[in-house]
């Protein structure tokens, strides 16, 4: 009896080595806090979109995942120097970056959003209503281009370094309205009052992506696979639900 | 072939385009016309401030102490964010006359620099004042000349020969400092800078060409200065140089 035991649980062993040799062990980079897409809860526990969304995505995966926080300027870096493998902290797919590491298929996209006080009544996708006004953007950012491209000539533009600078400028009347990445916009004009939003939200750009290690083929493949399959079978959507009063699904 | 590897790379280069380059120059239009303004307000009121800096009666001379030391004792991107951020704050601004004059960023930035580089001018001019050597007056007094005419042709006219090495200077600090207008979303030098930067990803490029338009300036003004000082203080030169 007590070899069968031992048999039994060397049989347990060698299956439990042999089932994790098949799984994935995988660790995720997020910087947080950056609400509501990764940020910790009052019991300091990691939690918000990406989080949730990184969650289901191993759970369809069937990997191991470990979640890594790490600061924003040492992503890349830390990503090649295989700190962790995979990057869902809210990272846009822009050509120089995609020099340096592989993108899955984008999972989401924020709109830009425009904001202004709520005595502006222009159209602003109305060039002759628009004309003469100033609007405000984030230097660098997909709204600059976009203002830039769109509407050069026939506004002013003011170009900005942080968000805080700009929302000053728009409550001191410097400014007519703004442009700015839609839940930034939501958390710093919205929460102020006397302000709206004034047009409807732009999608720019091509999104945010997982970023892996270039060599790492193999679980971008993975990794596009499940992602697909959760915006198909509407768990996507149950966590952007969650996070989320519009749309920002890819 | 140089003037073909030249012509190569501008062909090649997608940053220095003409528009890239006419940002460039209304970048430095816009300082040229801040930093000049501001020197030239700067100057007209350190005179006679540093003059009143002078005078024995604490009344008189306390507020100016106060005003330089205020102003050079604060860093000047700090007294542009409370000019330009603070103003807007003052409840009811929008609506008087005020507010078409610090609606626009410009003259918050002139006021600002105006402010500052007048605290340094003063101090700078009022230096000069008090290092007149007692001689000269006593000349001027000997000669029945009154406290005003004294200055007038005493005091100020050597005070300015040897305030104008010091003042160069200050002149070519100012012209860097003025980099910081870019914050309030003043389209200077450095502005454009960092406007092409953003949007091209390449910090070399975009900065080492405006580090370059700013040396072209200093240079401008090291040689108007030098010119100036030769002229001035010819009295200096040995006989026949």
């Amino acid at each position: 009896m007590k070899k069968l035991m031992i048999a039994a649980s060397c049989a347990l062993a060698m299956f439990a080595t042999g089932a994790q040799a098949d799984e994935r062990n995988l660790r995720i980079a997020f910087d947080v806090p950056y609400e509501p897409f990764e940020y910790k809860d009052e019991n300091g526990e990691l939690t918000g979109f990406e989080v949730d969304l990184a969650a289901a995505m191993c759970e369809e995966m069937k990997a191991d995942c470990e979640f890594v926080i790490q600061a924003w300027d040492g992503m890349i870096p830390g990503l090649l120097a295989r700190k962790f493998d995979l990057i869902m902290s809210s990272m846009s797919i822009t050509e120089e970056r995609a020099e340096r590491v592989l993108f899955s298929e984008p999972y989401y996209n924020t709109p830009g959003g425009w904001f202004g006080p709520d005595s502006f009544n222009a159209d602003v996708t109305d060039m002759g209503a628009m004309k003469g006004k100033t609007v405000g953007v984030q230097r660098g950012t997909t709204m600059d281009t976009f203002v830039t491209e769109e509407m050069s000539g026939v506004v002013t533009i003011k170009r900005y370094t942080t968000a805080d600078d700009m929302v000053l400028d728009l409550e001191g009347q410097r400014l007519d309205v703004v442009f700015v990445d839609y839940p930034v916009g939501e958390q710093t004009v919205l929460t102020k009052k006397g302000f709206k939003e004034v047009g409807e939200p732009v999608k720019l750009g091509e999104g945010v992506g997982v970023a892996m290690r270039k060599r790492d083929k193999d679980v971008a493949e993975e990794v596009n696979a499940a992602l697909r399959k959760l915006k198909e079978d509407g768990t996507y959507d149950a966590i952007m639900k969650k996070y989320f009063a519009y749309d920002v699904k890819v | 072939m140089p003037p073909d590897f030249i012509a190569a790379w501008l062909n090649k280069n997608d940053i220095f385009t003409a528009m890239t380059i006419m940002e460039y120059w209304d970048g430095m239009v816009t300082t040229v016309q801040l930093v000049f303004l501001c020197l030239i307000i700067g100057l007209v009121f350190a005179v006679p401030l540093a003059i009143l800096r002078t005078v024995k009666n604490p009344f008189v001379s306390g507020p100016v102490w106060l005003y330089t030391y205020l102003f050079r004792g604060t860093p000047l991107l700090i007294q542009l964010y409370i000019i330009y951020y603070g103003v807007a704050q003052i409840p009811g601004i929008q609506e008087t006359f005020w507010w078409e004059i610090f609606r626009e960023p410009f003259y918050p930035a002139l006021l600002a620099f105006t402010l500052n580089t007048c605290a340094y001018t003063t101090e700078i001019i009022r230096g000069a004042i008090i290092s007149t050597p007692h001689g000269e007056i006593e000349a001027a007094k000997a000669y029945g000349m009154n406290w005003f005419m004294r200055m007038r042709r005493i005091v100020l006219p050597s005070a300015a020969r040897r305030a104008v090495q010091a003042y160069s200077n200050e002149v070519i600090f100012m012209l860097h400092s003025s980099a910081i207008a870019s914050v309030v979303t003043i389209v200077d030098l450095t502005g454009a800078a960092r406007n092409i930067y953003s949007r091209f990803y390449a910090p070399f490029d975009a900065f080492i060409f405006v580090a370059l338009c700013y040396m072209v300036l200093t240079f401008i003004l090291v040689f108007a200065f030098r010119k100036l000082e030769n002229h001035l203080l010819r009295h200096q030169r040995p006989v026949g140089s």
